[in-house]
Formats: C-alpha cells, sequence, structure tokens
C-alpha cells in the first residue's frame, strides 16, 4: 500500500501547506469538480488549515447531484414496474424525486437492487432471463466505459432483457458553462484524476487556453490535493494558464485509448441538462443507433416529464461554487442527511453531505 | 403374441418420493418428518444431558446470582464467508453480547426458521459449525425450534440464538461508570467482518480478508482478571466502532476523540475499505471489543489483552472528554480533528 502511505504523509502535507502559503499573495478561488476530492478536502480537513487567500470552492462534481429531478423521477416509474428489476449504485437510493425515492420504491415492494458494477446487473439478467434488468447508469467518464461493457456484452450474447438509464455526463462542458460565465469568481481548476485517467486531458488544454484559466489535473490522496492546489497557486500567482498533470503517476494525455474506442462504438455526445445548471450542450451521453435496442427509455416508453425543484433547494447554486452549503438557509435545518431536499445532502460526494457530515463548524442543528 | 416382460406396462407410482436432500415443509410440522430431522440432523450433533429429552423446556440447575440474558438473530448473506458461516456467527453473538456484560455464557437456545427447499447439506454444514462453535466454547445448546417456511419466506435460514449467563460477582460496567479522561481502546483490526460480507456479496476477491467472527469471553475474562478499572465493554457488531461510541454518548455527556492512524486495520481491510470508499469506524464486527478503562489502567488493560490470542493487535483509539456537545471527533490522518456523525443506514460505496 505504498501509494496510499505516501499520499497521506502528514508531515509532506504539513509542507506543502506551508509551501502553499508562501507563494499566494493575493487572493485566488479555484473549484475542484470531484465528488471524489470534494470529499477527500472536507474529510481531511485541508480546506479549514488552507490559507485566507486560497479559497476552494466545490463544483457539479458529484455525478449524483447533477442528475436532474426528471431523470430520477424516470428511474423510480421504472423502478415501480412489476417487470423491472432496477439496479443502480447505492448513493442513488434516497435521493429524492418529486414524490418519493427508490429507497422507498423498494419497501413498497419494488424490485430495486443495490450492485457495485454494472456488470453485476448484466450478471442478474443473465441468471432471470424472466426479469427486465434495468441498470441506472449514472456518472462521469470515469465510469460510463464500465456500463459500455455492459451493454456491449449483451449485445453480443443477445440478451433481450437488460437495459440501461443512460444519465451520463461529461466534465468538460461544465467547466465551460463555469469558466464562461462572467459572474464566476472561478479562477481555476483542479480536473478530476479519474475522469482524466480514461479521457485524458487534451480538451483541457483547449479549455486552459480558450478561457485563459490554468488547470491542474489532480489526484484524491491528501497530498495529491494539496500538491495540485500548490501547482494551482503557482500558476495563478505567475500569471499563467495552462494544463498541468499533477497525477501522472495514473494519468497519460491521451487517457485510456481501448475505454475511450469503447465509449465511441456504445455512445454518442448530446445534449443534457444538468440539475442546477440548465441544459449544457454535448454534455450527455446517449446510445448509439447501433445499442438502441439497449436504451430503457425508448424499450419502456418512458416519457420523461418536466418536474420542479423544491424552491427551498440551493443545489444549484452550491454545484456552480456560488454558495457554500453552509451558507444555505436550510442547511443542517430543514435539509439534512435524514431529510434531505436535494441530491447534494444525500450522496457521499455531495459536497452538503460532506460538510454536514465532517465540518467542525456548522449551524445550530435541528437533530444531529 | 409375446408375453415377454418388455410387453408388459411397467409399474410406476404417480407420487414422487419424498426429497430426502431438501427441506419441505413437513420438516415443519412436528409430526415424523420433523421429528426425524430434529434425531438425525440436530441431536445427533448438539446432544447434551438437558437437549436429549426433547421436551417444550428444558430444566436447567439454579445459578447463583444475577442472570444476564441476551438473544441475537443471524440473517447474514451469503451463509458461508472466509472466515466463517452464518452458525457460527449465531452461536459467538450470544456468547460475545454475554461476555460484555461481564457473564460467564452458561447456556443457549437456538431456533431455526428454514425455507423450503433449503438443501439438507446446507443445513447439515451449518449444523456442524454450530457444534464445532459450543464445543469450543464449552457452552450447551438446551432447548430449540425448527420452523419450515415457504420457499421466499426467508433467504434460506435465520437463525435465532438467546443465551443465559452467570453475572460475574463485583463486576460493574455500564455508561454510568465512565468519566472525562478514561480511555477507549479496541481489541484488534476493524472492519474485517463487515468488509467480508460486502465483498462475498459483491463476488469481489480481497486477498487475506476474512470474517472475524469468534467467541470473545476468554478474552474479556482476561481482561476482567487483570483488575484493570474497566468502565464499559460492549461488542461492536453493525454500526461499527461508531455506532458504539454514539450509543454512549447518548447516555452520558460528554465528548469522544479517536485517533484514526491508530485504528488497527488488517492489510487486506485497509485495502479493501478504501476500494470500496467505505469507512472503517461504522463497519460491523463479530469477534472485537470495544473498551473504555480509567486512565491510569491503559497499560494493564492492553497487556492482557494482547497476551491474548485474539486481542494481539489490541490498541488505544481515543480517550472520553468533558464537554456538552456529544460529539464524536476523529483526529484525521493529517491530524486535523472532524466531527463523525453516522449515517443513517448502511454506509454506501463511493460511485466514482
Amino acid at each position: 500500500m505504498k501509494h496510499l502511505d505516501e499520499y497521506r504523509d502528514a508531515r509532506l502535507a504539513k509542507r506543502l501547506l506551508s509551501g502553499i502559503a508562501k507563494i499566494v499573495r493575493s487572493p485566488h478561488t479555484v473549484m475542484e469538480v470531484c465528488g471524489g476530492q470534494t470529499h477527500t478536502l472536507v474529510r481531511s480537513g485541508i480546506l479549514d488549515q488552507l490559507p485566507e487567500n486560497l479559497k476552494v470552492v466545490h463544483g457539479p462534481g458529484c455525478p449524483v447531484c447533477v442528475t436532474p429531478m426528471e431523470e430520477i423521477d424516470e428511474a423510480l416509474e421504472l423502478a415501480a414496474r412489476p417487470e423491472v428489476r432496477f439496479c443502480s449504485f447505492g448513493d442513488m437510493l434516497r435521493v429524492p424525486g418529486s414524490r418519493t425515492d427508490l429507497s422507498t420504491i423498494r419497501s413498497q415492494g419494488g424490485d430495486v437492487r443495490i450492485v457495485y458494477s454494472p456488470l453485476d446487473a448484466l450478471e442478474m439478467a443473465r441468471r432471470d432471463r424472466d426479469r427486465q434488468v434495468v441498470f441506472f447508469a449514472v456518472g462521469f467518464e470515469t465510469t460510463a466505459p464500465a456500463t459500455a461493457l455492459a451493454v456491449w456484452q449483451a449485445k453480443r450474447e443477445g440478451l433481450t432483457n437488460f437495459s440501461l438509464l443512460v444519465s451520463h455526463v461529461l466534465v468538460p462542458p461544465a467547466l465551460e458553462r463555469i469558466a464562461g460565465n462572467p459572474n464566476s469568481k472561478v479562477q481555476g481548476f483542479l480536473a478530476a484524476g479519474h475522469v482524466c485517467t480514461v479521457v485524458g486531458f487534451e480538451d483541457y488544454e483547449t479549455l486552459a487556453s480558450h478561457y485563459r484559466i490554468p488547470i491542474v489535473v489532480t489526484g484524491f490522496e491528501p497530498v495529491d490535493l494539496l500538491q495540485g492546489l500548490w501547482m494551482l497557486a503557482r500558476q495563478l500567482e505567475q500569471g499563467r494558464y495552462e494544463l498541468e498533470n499533477q497525477y501522472a503517476r495514473v494519468v497519460r494525455r491521451n487517457g485510456n485509448m481501448r475505454a475511450r474506442d469503447l465509449l465511441a462504438e456504445v455512445y454518442e455526445v448530446c445534449d443534457r441538462p444538468w440539475r442546477g445548471l440548465g441544459i449544457l450542450p454535448r454534455s450527455g451521453l446517449r446510445l448509439t443507433a447501433a445499442y438502441r435496442e439497449f436504451d430503457a427509455r425508448s424499450k419502456f416508453g418512458i416519457t420523461g416529464s418536466v418536474s420542479a425543484e423544491p424552491t427551498e433547494c440551493r443545489s444549484g447554486d452550491v454545484l456552480q461554487g456560488l454558495l457554500s452549503p453552509i451558507d444555505c438557509p436550510s442547511f443542517g435545518l430543514a435539509c439534512t442527511p435524514d431529510t434531505p431536499l436535494g441530491a447534494p445532502m444525500v450522496s457521499s460526494e455531495g459536497a452538503c453531505a460532506a460538510y454536514f457530515h465532517h465540518r467542525r463548524q456548522r449551524r445550530e442543528l435541528a437533530v444531529v | 403374441m409375446s408375453h415377454g416382460s418388455e410387453s408388459l406396462l411397467p409399474l410406476s407410482c404417480p407420487s414422487p418420493l419424498p426429497a430426502v436432500n431438501r427441506i419441505v415443509l413437513a420438516h415443519g410440522e412436528g409430526a415424523r418428518l420433523s421429528r426425524r430431522l430434529i434425531r438425525n440432523e440436530l441431536l445427533a450433533v448438539l446432544g447434551n444431558e438437558h437437549l436429549n429429552p426433547l421436551g417444550d423446556g428444558a430444566l436447567l440447575p439454579a445459578i447463583e446470582g444475577p442472570l444476564v440474558m441476551t438473544t441475537d438473530s443471524s440473517v447474514v448473506s451469503p451463509l458461508f464467508f472466509p472466515g466463517g458461516d452464518i452458525g457460527q456467527l449465531a452461536v459467538h453473538s450470544a456468547i460475545n453480547d454475554l461476555a460484555v456484560c461481564g457473564a460467564d455464557p452458561r447456556y443457549l437456545s437456538l431456533a431455526f426458521i428454514l425455507e423450503e427447499g433449503l438443501e439438507m447439506a446446507t443445513l447439515r454444514s451449518i449444523v456442524q459449525s454450530i457444534g464445532r462453535a459450543l464445543k469450543d466454547c464449552n457452552v450447551p445448546v438446551v432447548t430449540g425450534d425448527t420452523k419450515v417456511v415457504p420457499r421466499g419466506a426467508v433467504d434460506q435460514i435465520f437463525i435465532n440464538v438467546t443465551g443465559i449467563g452467570q453475572q460475574r460477582p463485583g463486576i460493574e460496567l455500564g455508561p454510568h461508570r465512565v468519566r472525562p479522561g478514561d480511555q477507549i481502546l479496541v481489541s484488534g483490526t476493524i472492519g474485517d467482518h463487515g468488509l467480508t460480507i460486502l465483498s462475498a456479496r459483491n463476488r469481489l476477491e480481497f486477498e487475506g480478508l476474512a470474517s472475524d467472527t469468534a467467541p470473545i469471553h476468554g478474552l474479556v475474562d482476561s481482561l476482567l482478571r487483570s483488575n484493570a478499572d474497566i468502565r464499559f465493554l460492549r461488542d461492536p457488531t453493525r454500526g461499527g466502532v461508531a455506532g458504539v461510541l454514539h450509543e454512549l454518548l447518548e447516555q452520558m455527556s460528554g465528548e469522544i476523540c479517536l485517533d484514526e492512524s491508530a485504528l488497527p486495520l488488517s492489510e487486506a481491510g485497509r485495502g479493501a475499505s478504501e476500494l470500496l470508499g467505505l469507512d472503517p469506524w461504522f463497519i460491523a464486527n463479530e469477534g472485537k471489543l470495544v473498551i473504555v478503562v480509567a486512565a491510569d489502567d491503559v497499560d494493564r488493560a492492553l497487556t492482557s489483552l494482547r497476551r491474548h490470542p485474539l486481542g494481539k493487535q489490541a490498541a488505544r483509539i481515543g480517550e472520553v472528554r468533558a464537554g456538552s456537545t456529544n460529539h464524536v471527533v476523529v483526529k484525521g490522518i493529517l491530524g486535523i480533528e472532524r466531527i463523525l456523525t453516522e449515517p443513517a443506514g448502511a454506509p454506501l460505496p463511493r460511485i466514482c
């Protein structure tokens, strides 16, 4: 477990923290766009140790959190069908739709299963031919190759009882939306290491130079994040706006070509709504025509409806880094992990949940 | 015309032979098949002077002093996993609950709820395992019950064990004894059982990962004999170490501060929890102790634990502090503190 120890070394972390404090002269705001990074930053306490001049905000990096309400409702509609076995990552189970959630559907008799991998759902389809197995394909580019592999295998085997409710999102359009927003205070990005492991970072180079905004591809351990922040701070102080790769031990410029080829065969890019951000062009994935038979929406005739978010939920602002969870009026009061108003409080990668569970200072809570 | 045997219709009986290799509903009806099952499969392995009469109740000799009683149901799936099985788990759960109450386990009851269609070989295997566990602990099953329910009503087999123990004189354990300054210990590596079960369910393989299911009454005995001033004892099953400590704080006023780098983890457990994104603080254990001990007696307690085969990796992980927040606070690997709040239910692994 060498990497784990090195990248959690407390002395190294402290050296990096003081290194950051030394180089940061003027105020900067940077954004990370990865639920795993949010989690580490909050959990390790790094956020509270950074100098005043370097502010880190959390972006739309939690795939559960950016799934629009309509798609949750589509999932709920499918899960309630008697012939369907609805499989999902555990995080999705308690995300509120407009009226209910998957966990409640399960307790009412719906066949809802938590799986760790889409290939587990595929195995269920192979074993139980009389069930229509649907997998909720949520996630960024990190997760998409696995779902692509699942339908690729399903097609080769001629399975007719397996389908995906596709809800994949791509990171660069979200960064573009934020970088292009004149009201945004974000001056630099930490790019998600695992996303880039799959797709590489060519797109990010273009973003950095077009929007004149530095981007550092960063890993997930505390030392990774501190190194990434140090590299970002250095660029900002030096007035550079380049793509740098902190996570070089894993990420290559071209990413993983086999994964990319598989993605290109199974999926095509499409426009897509994001919770809190509206429709971002070319920001989602859908199955190509050759794989359309595995699309749960067309298979089951799910039309989709427009659902309204509860107005008190400010997840849109939180996801764009415009509002810190702690500053949300509902945080810890109307909105808690037990009574979530929106996805960021439910998902373990959500900023609101991370803050609720781990930050020392927080507002008076109704019930812990 | 040929009158050879080939022209005669072969005799055949329209009723199928009863399945002897699977449990059927009749096994739970209290009649012939039921009694045969109990004698051949259960009594043959678990029999003893109290159980053999197969009365509706067991007549037991009087026990001096206060009694402790506990009950536990085992519903784990899969039934067999690295390090153990549901039978062992059932026995250990009751033994361990009695032990952490400061009682010597004396008698157990054993109730099965069997799913119609359960393979007899599976049941036999589990019963053998129960027999071995009982022998190891030197505690008999004195009374039992067997029910069979239709297919689908339970997941293969559920087991309930109720235990009676004799309270050790002079031992007083409980939240009311805990004071600021008391130290918190664990008896060994944390999270192994829960991670093993999760991994087995999802067909993930982590080399070296196995459940820690074990009877810890011997370890408790060792600890209590050391004369260390033990204030509070629990076995951190579902909900993990964090669950136990949150429960403790519900019954007293104060704060608990834990040191994450001091929490002992097995190599495999550490890897599994990292990969799955699960926090060991919340994961179930089945052969461990959480101990609250007076500060002066930490070394004495640790020495006695480490002398026992089940306590070799015992460690101090934190302390109780004065305060009114009732928070469990963890000092993380970078030395920075965070509040450890419990999830509402089971911890969920990460997606990305």
